[in-house]
């Protein structure tokens, strides 16, 4: 046995011990403990593995794409991807065809994982975090203010979200930054309800009490003992919106209030092809399974991470 | 506490009185709700950096005539004036002018609406006679490749955009096969021959016995509803399936295969007929997504519906008709949720 591997060994009895000797400890073992058992589902890893591949094209797209994505070449426009029989065997690049401005579609594609990577970690940081907020304190402080932020909740998600959406949008004036605020704003109620959920069955635990006995005040209690529980429902509850959110980026986009031209923004690409989807399938069809390949990774990664940190099936 | 309380108070009185009580919490919900959507749809409409006025009396129109309309429309007037008047307006069904159409919201709204409702009611039709089926076998087969494939179906069903699916049906079912008919709901030529009288061409055409025209609808209709199906189908059979697993491990199933059963009176007579209440719930839920989620289905396929109508006012600046028309679905979304939970309550004895 050599020496790398007695580390080894060293370091998984450390995190695999049932009997951890500080905080950071029996963190880093539960932590650990739910690694291998989401490792054990392959189509977890399936859509963990979609995702890295995902994080690495947005950060190395200007080494990965073969062209600018932006220069036009009105000569070759709408060449078809490389396998089509009608190409003219003379051309050179577009792997996977030109658009309607004779861009290269495959730099499109991998730039705009920039895009896409940029608007699904901006909602993942508001919209949980404003949901998180509203909840906790619902939840906690009981009465009045309650009922009011819980009713402010249930007419946000009587409202339907892509008209929401729109709407913001359109009030807003289009753009990613305003795509990405009107997400937010359609997407934090659900967030709202968990974190309050969570908060009713912790609130009156026999530790929330002890802690209030040493002195601890609301804040201090909300903030270092009940959120840290609401953290792996809401991670999950994450996980799964991510798909339903580069949805809802991309329907925008498609309707022309997202990401504006010539910006390679997949929903957009789409919306461009459109026109030409008769004869061209190429154009339109590309930037869809772009968009169906992460939000795919999303749910795969989402359903694993449920059944390793909320093994109850089902309820959302 | 509090609640505990007032329903042991009530429990004393008679029992119409905890009904009395409770249809009165739930119009007070639906109230308030109402009230909220009013408000954040008033003050979008109003924030919103279009100039009212301006698209009324065109660009060229003197500062006079601008201040003019300015005043006639109550812009003058505080924000939460104009509020209460608009609020007292939508009270009577006055939900204004749409500025596009020049009719009142209130008639354009209730023309489209029977569009979205016809394909909303085909979609979820389709998603639960393949959806709670399919669920179900999911659950009985668990594990089993047969379970895979539904988990593969529904996966696919929550990962793909209904826009780029709707385009790629068109092209494909349309553009190559020419299996079906292309966007809008009937032939042009056939357009506003049969009587109108639900707003519902399937129906409508069925009414007046004009086979001609409900073939060419249902050509029209399939593609759309079947992709609206598919998304209403991932939903009902995820669902299905885990309601269906929660049952199936229970001691009541054993007991009844152990006593010797079929296994087809099991699953459907003991299991099945449990999870009907909370089926309904998701059912009912499902509709009312594919109610208001159906806007970009309704652009690409032409479908004079409400989430076209709303779509369209928005991008042409017309705030009344968009006002109007998002409170309308928002109303029926409500309606659809409480009706849901009251459904739930009623049959469910163990949430009382």
């Amino acid at each position: 046995m050599s020496l790398s591997d007695t580390q080894k060994t060293g370091l998984r009895a450390w995190l695999l011990t049932d009997t951890p000797t500080s905080r950071r400890h029996a963190r880093a073992a539960s932590l650990y403990q739910a690694w291998l058992s989401l490792k054990g589902n392959h189509m977890a890893m399936l859509g963990l593995g979609i995702l890295i591949a995902l994080v690495i094209i947005a950060a190395l797209a200007s080494v990965l794409a073969p062209a600018d994505p932006f220069i036009q070449d009105l000569g070759l426009r709408l060449t078809p991807p490389i396998w089509q029989a009608d190409r003219d065997p003379g051309i050179e690049g577009y792997i996977l065809g030109s658009d309607s401005l004779g861009r290269d579609i495959l730099s499109r594609l991998l730039y705009g994982s920039r895009i896409t990577l940029y608007i699904v970690t901006l909602v993942a940081l508001m919209a949980p975090i404003v949901g998180l907020l509203v909840g906790t304190i619902a939840g906690y402080t009981g009465g009045w203010l309650d009922i009011i932020l819980m009713r402010i909740t249930d007419i946000f998600l009587a409202f339907p979200r892509l008209i929401l959406a729109l709407a913001f949008v359109a009030t807003l004036g289009a753009g990613i930054e305003n795509a990405v605020l009107a997400i937010s704003l359609t997407a934090w109620p659900p967030y709202a309800r968990i974190a309050r959920a969570e908060t009713l069955t912790i609130r009156n635990s026999d530790y929330i009490h002890a802690v209030r006995l040493q002195g601890a005040g609301p804040m201090r209690i909300i903030t270092k003992h009940i959120w840290p529980l609401c953290i792996s429902s809401l991670v999950v509850r994450v996980t799964l919106d991510m798909a339903g959110i580069i949805l809802a980026a991309a329907g925008l986009g498609f309707l022309g209030l997202g990401a504006q031209p010539p910006s390679p923004e997949w929903g957009a690409m789409i919306s461009e092809g459109r026109k030409f989807i008769l004869d061209h399938w190429w154009v339109a069809t590309m930037p869809g399974l772009a968009i169906f390949t992460v939000s795919l990774a999303f749910n795969l990664l989402g359903d694993g991470l449920r059944d390793v940190l909320d093994p109850k099936d089902g309820k959302s | 506490m509090a609640m505990a309380e007032t329903s042991r108070k009530g429990r004393r009185r008679s029992p119409l009185f905890g009904i009395a009580k409770k249809t009165g919490s739930t119009l007070l919900t639906i109230a308030v709700t109402m009230l909220g959507l009013l408000f954040v749809t008033f003050f979008i409409g109003r924030v919103m950096p279009v100039d009212p006025v301006l698209s009324i009396v065109g660009e060229r129109a003197t500062a006079e005539q601008h201040q003019a309309v300015f005043l006639e429309l109550g812009l003058d007037k505080p924000l939460i004036t104009q509020f209460l008047i608009y609020l007292g307006d939508v009270v009577q069904g006055d939900f204004g002018k749409s500025l596009r159409t020049g009719f009142p919201v209130w008639d354009d709204v209730t023309r489209v609406f029977p569009a979205t409702m016809e394909l909303a009611t085909l979609g979820t039709l389709i998603g639960v006679f393949l959806g709670v089926p399919l669920g179900v076998l999911a659950a009985v087969k668990r594990g089993t490749w047969i379970d895979q494939i539904a988990r593969v179906v529904a996966l696919i069903g929550y990962s793909m955009p209904v826009f780029w699916l709707a385009i790629m049906g068109l092209m494909i079912f349309y553009g190559k096969l020419g299996w079906v008919s292309g966007p809008g709901r009937v032939d042009i030529f056939f357009e506003d021959i049969v009587p109108n009288v639900t707003g519902m061409i399937l129906i409508d055409s069925i009414i007046a016995r004009d086979w001609t025209i409900f073939w060419n609808a249902v050509s029209h209709i399939i593609l759309p509803a079947s992709l609206l199906g598919y998304y209403s189908l991932a939903y009902i059979s995820r669902m299905t399936r885990s309601f269906m697993l929660e049952q199936l491990s229970a001691e009541y199933i054993t007991t009844a295969r152990v006593k010797g059963m079929s296994e087809w009176a099991v699953v459907w007579k003991h299991a099945f007929g449990n999870i009907k209440v909370p089926l309904i719930t998701v059912i009912a839920l499902s509709y009312a997504g594919l109610l208001e989620g159906s806007v970009l289905t309704e652009i690409i396929f032409s479908w004079p519906g409400i989430g076209k109508y709303i779509t369209i006012s928005l991008l042409s600046a017309d705030m009344n008709a968009v006002m109007g028309g998002t409170v309308v679905v928002g109303l029926v979304f409500v309606l659809l949720n409480i009706f849901a939970e009251l459904l739930y309550k009623f049959f469910d004895p163990r949430a009382k």
